[in-house]
Order: structure tokens, then C-alpha cells, then sequence
């Protein structure tokens, strides 16, 4: 046999490569939307940050030649959405899903708009860590051609999950997201520490952007994103605020991801739609599996709008 | 109360200044008038008009447009195959006065040119693609649409002897019947070289789905396929993923070569701006223009990017000798005999179908040698 040749291995072999390269930017958006949640506000706007960091990061590798300064500034653009969106929602009556929403639009156009004279020059690319030297295959080289981002987010989420507990920054994000009251009266000011966390949301996503365009698929577009922000954000409920979960369900969604053309490229060639829905189908069933009419979602922070 | 109706003067001062500035463009309208555009032309992308792809070679196409006097191009970009696009189309022509329009993705065409076309029964409509039908269609719609299937055959010889595995890879956006022709004429290309190479198609279900791009093309690398070639909107997802992993590229759209200058081998570009000039010149003479278009590489509709360095000399003399038959005119991919990948005859022994054969716009089938499947 050829050893180029690795037949239906290339399925469950793509999936493992397709969960590693594809999930990298839900995990950075859905750790971020989670910290962010925690703290009792929503914000759907990551979809425009993470489409502007990736511009951002693109547009800064492109000028600086350095990817790191690109993902630095993808971050600190991020840091800014974040902060916006923070600062808006303290006031009185202001809607944060309403606003969110107006971000996510005006991230994603104010991305396009300076994003046009980048589309075409070439951006150098973040670095990869190769994993797979111990195999001759080429193939499993390639899948194992780990990101840097994919580590530091797997190590994250694992801090995030962490902290959330043990940390008094932790247990001040759980208790001004769980009750404004029992947090005013701790002394503490429920708008700061949200300030903070939709901050510290926003800059991971704007991370998130950076990975999309400076390593897979690796060049900005205006459809790079295709809505891997929202899903994300979708991610954190499905994976009911818990950074290891959301962790998880991020590789479960870039694994299956790659199930439609892995099957395709092995001769399974009937139905690819039905396949491309597969993410999709999966969340239903678990959502469906999970949830129970006799109780509120475990796990669900109590100052959310969505869980009041 | 009274106070709401009293004019403040700071509104009296508005008021007649815009009633000033009316006057004087009303005034210096016919003067204006005289050196207006004759004609105004509207172009309509369905993504970004610098993608490296499918919406930048018609952009370049409208673009040498506005260099000819007396037109005016309007362009908009983005603009989903939604009810989006009527909208487009309508403020195209009741703000800025268009007179034809080219709705230039496949998905606006039915129900929204169509639609458009009985609004406005004196506006041209003409539609990048193969749909209109003279029994089916009104007049004031066409289609026009070059045969770069033969652009595919041609990066097909190309890859046919660059592949060492034996099996090349398309990365297609879905299965209608011009992306079916290309993937054909790619795989029968390369079967000119050598009858044993394969083709893998992965369908991506959409024109622009980059992270989908990416994972197709590296699935047909893992399954061993080191030439690619797409049929996406925006090729450069492709390109550089298949270069980043080894593969050799043929392009496709447009001219993808300083993406990977080493690993590209050739490409199938359009070259619409012949085609635009075509019909500007036809509208400006009061001619009218014609309901379908079509053409290929003789024709100039379609041309080739420079052969790339790793073309070796014998894949240079083929796709010579093979550009040189097909300029010549009456050139067939398709032609007997030929079976799909189903085992069912397509084309009989005695049967061939030129480029311009009207059987080949309703392409259904994937040829023997190809894996893949059409729905």
C-alpha cells in the first residue's frame, strides 16, 4: 500500500485534524462569552469582533509583517468592542442583546470598510507547533500540526474553569452575575466588574479573529467568519457556562465540521448537506437530551436577561 | 401652540437656501445635461469585488468601462440572492437611471431579475450564467457566459502531468451545470495525459464558505490528491491551503499565481471585459443588444494565466498543441464515447458537443473518473 494512501483512516483522521485547526475560535469566542455571561450580561456582538480582530490582526501582520503584533492588536481592538459594549449596557433600560446585535453589525461593516485593501496582499502566518514528527504519515503530520492559540486556549479554559471557583476574581464574577444585590451589598459595583468582563470577552474573541486569519484558513475575506461568532456564543449556553465544556463542545464542533468533506474526499458522496448539518442536528439532540421542563438550565448565571 | 407654526429664522434661512441651490441646479441642469452620462450601467456582486475570484474578474471587466465616455458604471457589492437584490436593481434604476443592469451571481436570477424584468420592461437585464431561455424568458433578459469549461480542460493537461499520485482534487461550490462541465473538462484534461488519473470533487455546499474550503482541500490532500483546482467564489482559501500543504494549484476565476508562484501551474481566468465592452458598444450605437452570449478562449471571453515553473517541457508542447486546436475552433471535451461515474452512456461513439452545444448548459452528470456525486 501506498503510503500516501490512508483510505477511510482519513475520516476519523481529518475529524481529529478538523476539531484541532477548526475549533480553535469558537473556543477563544465561547471562553469569552462565558466570562462575560458569568458576570450576568450577554454579549451577541462577538461576531462583528471576532470578524474585525481578524481584520485587525490581518491588516497589522500585513503592515508590521509580525503576526504577533497583529494578534496583540486584534486583542486590544476586541478589548475596545468589549468595553463599548460594557460601558452602553450600565445604563438604565439599555437592552443588551439589543445592543449586541447593533455591534455585531457595526464590527463586521466597519471590518469590511477598512478591511478593503487587505483582502489582497499576503499576511505571514501565526506558527504551529508540529506534534506529529513521531509519524511517517504525512497525513497525521498534518493534523498534528498544532497551533500555538489551540494550546494557550486548551490551557484557558482549564485556568477559566479554575479560577471560576477558586479565585476571588472568580467568586466576584459568579456573585455580581448571579445577584446585583448580594453584590451591592458586598461592596462590590456590578456595572465594573461586567465593564470588565465584556472587556475581557470582547479581547478574547478579537483573539479568536486573529487565529481565522492569520493561521486557518489563514487570509482575511469578508466571509471568513460565516457566523463561527454567534455559534459560539450559542456554544457557551450549550456547554452551560462552563469553560471546560465550552472547551469540548468548540472541539466537537470543529471535529464535525470536518465530517462533510472528509466523507466526501473517501467516496461517501451522497447527501454532503445532510452531513454539513451534522453540527447542528448534534446540539439539537443534546439540547433536547439535557433540558428538562421542571427546571431552569443548570449552571445559568441569575442575572441573565435570557434567565429571568 | 402658536409657536409650532412660526418659521424661527434659522429655518428661514435653511428653507431658502435650499430653495437657492434648487434653483441653480435646475438652472445648470441642461448644461449639466449635455455632458451627463449617456448611459448609465449597473453591475451587482455577490461578494466582495476584490476576492481574488469570481467577483474581482468582473469588477476589472466593469472597470475598464469607465474609461469610455458617456458611461457611467454604478456598482454594488455583497449584495445577498435574496429579495436584496431586487432592491439593488430598483434603486439601480429609479436613483441612479440605469439602463442595464448585470446581475452577475447565478442565484439572482430567478425570481429576481426576472421579476425586475417585468417591472421594467425598458431596462436591459443581462445575467452571468446559462439560464435564459427565448420561450421561457422576456426579451429584455439575457444571459452571457463564457466557456471557460475548455480553461479546465486545459489547467487539466496541466495537472495531468504534474500528478504523481495519479489523482487530482476540485474543491466545487455546488453542483449546477457549469461546475459540473468544469470538473468534467478538468478530469478529461488530465485523462488526455493519462487514462488512469482520478478525480475527487468535494462539494462545499456554498459559493463562500472559507473554513469549509480549507478543511475540502485538505481532505483531498490527506486522501492523496497534489493537484487542486476549485470552482468557489473566492479561490485564494484554496490556493493557499493546497500550497501550504504541497500540492500544485490550478486557478481559476482569476490570476492566483503571486499566492503560491512556485506551486501554481496554470489557471482559467475570464476575461469579461471584452464581453462588457461588447454590449456598452452595442447600447451606445442604439443597437440591441443581444440575448445570449456567448464565448470561449478563441473568442477572448476566456484566456490562461502564464504556465508557472514547475510545468515541465512536455506538459508545455501539450498544452500548446492543445490551445492551438482549440483556437482553432470546434474543439470537444465532451465527446463519445463517454460514460458517467454511474456507468450510464452521456455521449455515444459518433456523438461530440462543441463548447457552444446547448446540451452541455444543462450538464447533470459527473464523468467516469470522477468521485464525487451530484447531489
Amino acid at each position: 500500500m501506498d503510503s500516501t494512501e490512508i483510505g477511510l483512516w482519513g475520516v476519523p483522521l481529518a475529524m481529529l485534524g478538523g476539531a484541532i485547526r477548526v475549533s480553535t475560535p469558537f473556543i477563544f469566542v465561547s471562553l469569552g462569552e462565558a466570562i462575560t455571561e458569568r458576570s450576568g450580561r450577554i454579549n451577541l456582538g462577538l461576531e462583528g469582533t471576532l470578524v474585525f480582530g481578524a481584520m485587525t490582526a490581518y491588516a497589522v501582520a500585513v503592515m508590521t509583517g509580525s503576526p504577533w503584533l497583529g494578534l496583540l492588536a486584534a486583542a486590544a481592538a476586541g478589548l475596545c468592542f468589549g468595553l463599548f459594549h460594557g460601558w452602553i449596557c450600565k445604563f438604565r433600560g439599555v437592552n443588551d442583546i439589543a445592543i449586541g446585535i447593533a455591534l455585531m453589525l457595526f464590527g463586521s461593516g466597519l471590518a469590511f470598510f477598512f478591511g478593503k485593501p487587505f483582502i489582497q496582499p499576503s499576511a505571514p502566518d501565526l506558527p504551529a507547533i508540529p506534534f506529529g514528527g513521531w509519524s511517517d504519515v504525512p497525513q497525521v503530520q498534518a493534523a498534528l500540526n498544532v497551533n500555538v492559540l489551540f494550546l494557550i486556549g486548551a490551557a484557558l479554559a482549564v485556568f477559566l474553569w479554575w479560577a471560576f471557583r477558586n479565585t476571588r476574581a472568580g467568586l466576584i464574577l459568579r456573585v455580581v452575575g448571579d445577584s446585583s444585590d448580594a453584590a451591592r451589598a458586598m461592596g462590590l459595583n456590578p456595572n465594573t466588574v461586567r465593564l470588565l468582563a465584556t472587556g475581557l470577552g470582547g479581547a478574547l474573541a478579537g483573539i479568536g479573529g486573529a487565529y481565522l486569519s492569520l493561521y486557518y484558513p489563514g487570509s482575511w475575506t469578508e466571509g471568513i467568519s460565516s457566523g463561527q461568532g454567534l455559534m459560539a456564543v450559542a456554544l457557551v449556553i450549550f456547554a452551560r457556562w462552563n469553560p471546560l465544556g465550552c472547551f469540548a463542545a468548540a472541539l466537537l464542533f470543529g471535529g464535525a465540521g470536518a465530517l462533510g468533506p472528509a466523507l466526501q474526499s473517501v467516496g461517501v458522496t451522497q447527501g454532503y448537506y445532510l452531513f454539513y448539518a451534522a453540527p447542528y442536528i448534534l446540539t439539537l439532540i443534546i439540547m433536547i437530551a439535557t433540558s428538562s421542563p421542571s427546571r431552569s438550565l443548570a449552571g445559568a448565571p441569575g442575572e441573565l436577561s435570557i434567565t429571568k | 401652540m402658536t409657536e409650532r407654526f412660526m418659521l424661527s429664522r434659522r429655518d428661514l434661512l435653511k428653507t431658502s437656501a435650499a430653495g437657492a441651490a434648487l434653483g441653480l441646479a435646475s438652472a445648470s441642469f441642461p448644461i449639466s445635461r449635455a455632458f451627463a452620462a449617456a448611459a448609465t450601467v449597473g453591475f451587482i456582486y455577490v461578494g466582495p469585488k476584490d476576492d481574488y475570484g469570481y467577483n474581482q474578474a468582473h469588477a476589472e471587466g466593469a472597470a475598464t468601462l469607465k474609461a469610455i465616455e458617456g458611461i457611467s458604471v454604478v456598482e454594488e457589492e455583497n449584495v445577498p440572492e435574496t429579495v436584496d437584490v431586487q432592491k439593488t436593481m430598483e434603486s439601480m434604476i429609479n436613483l441612479d437611471g440605469a439602463s442595464l443592469i448585470f446581475p452577475t451571481s447565478f442565484g439572482y436570477f430567478d425570481p429576481h431579475m426576472l421579476a425586475m424584468c417585468a417591472k421594467f420592461p425598458d431596462v436591459q437585464f443581462r445575467h452571468c450564467g446559462g439560464m435564459w431561455n427565448k420561450d421561457k424568458h422576456p426579451m429584455n433578459a439575457g444571459s452571457y457566459f463564457g466557456y471557460i469549461g475548455m480553461g479546465q480542460y486545459l489547467n487539466g493537461v496541466a495537472a495531468g502531468h504534474a500528478t504523481k499520485t495519479k489523482k487530482i482534487g476540485f474543491v466545487a461550490a455546488k453542483p449546477i451545470p457549469q461546475v459540473l462541465l468544469n470538473i468534467n473538462s478538468f478530469l478529461l484534461g488530465a485523462r488526455s495525459v493519462d487514462p488512469a488519473i482520478t478525480c475527487q470533487v468535494i462539494f462545499t455546499g456554498e459559493w463562500s464558505l472559507a473554513v469549509k474550503e480549507a478543511e475540502a482541500t485538505n481532505a483531498l490532500v490527506d486522501q492523496g490528491a497534489d493537484v487542486i483546482t476549485c470552482h468557489v467564489d473566492s479561490p485564494k482559501v484554496v490556493v493557499e491551503t493546497a500550497a501550504g500543504r504541497g500540492a500544485f494549484i490550478c486557478g481559476y476565476h482569476a490570476n492566483q499565481s503571486p499566492l503560491a508562484p512556485e506551486k501554481y501551474l496554470t489557471g482559467a481566468e475570464w476575461n469579461w471585459a471584452k464581453v462588457y465592452k461588447m454590449f456598452v458598444d452595442d447600447l451606445m450605437a442604439g443597437k440591441p443588444l443581444p440575448n445570449f452570449t456567448r464565448g470561449g478562449l478563441a473568442d477572448g471571453f476566456v484566456k490562461m494565466s502564464p504556465l508557472g515553473p514547475a510545468v515541465s517541457e512536455a506538459a508545455r508542447a501539450q498544452f500548446d498543441g492543445t490551445l492551438a486546436e482549440m483556437m482553432k475552433g470546434g474543439f470537444s471535451v465532451i465527446k463519445g464515447p463517454l460514460k458517467n461515474n454511474k456507468g450510464d452512456v452521456v455521449a455515444t461513439e459518433s456523438q461530440t458537443f462543441v463548447e457552444t452545444a446547448i446540451e452541455l448548459e444543462s450538464m447533470d452528470y459527473l464523468v467516469e473518473g470522477v468521485v464525487g456525486s451530484t447531489a
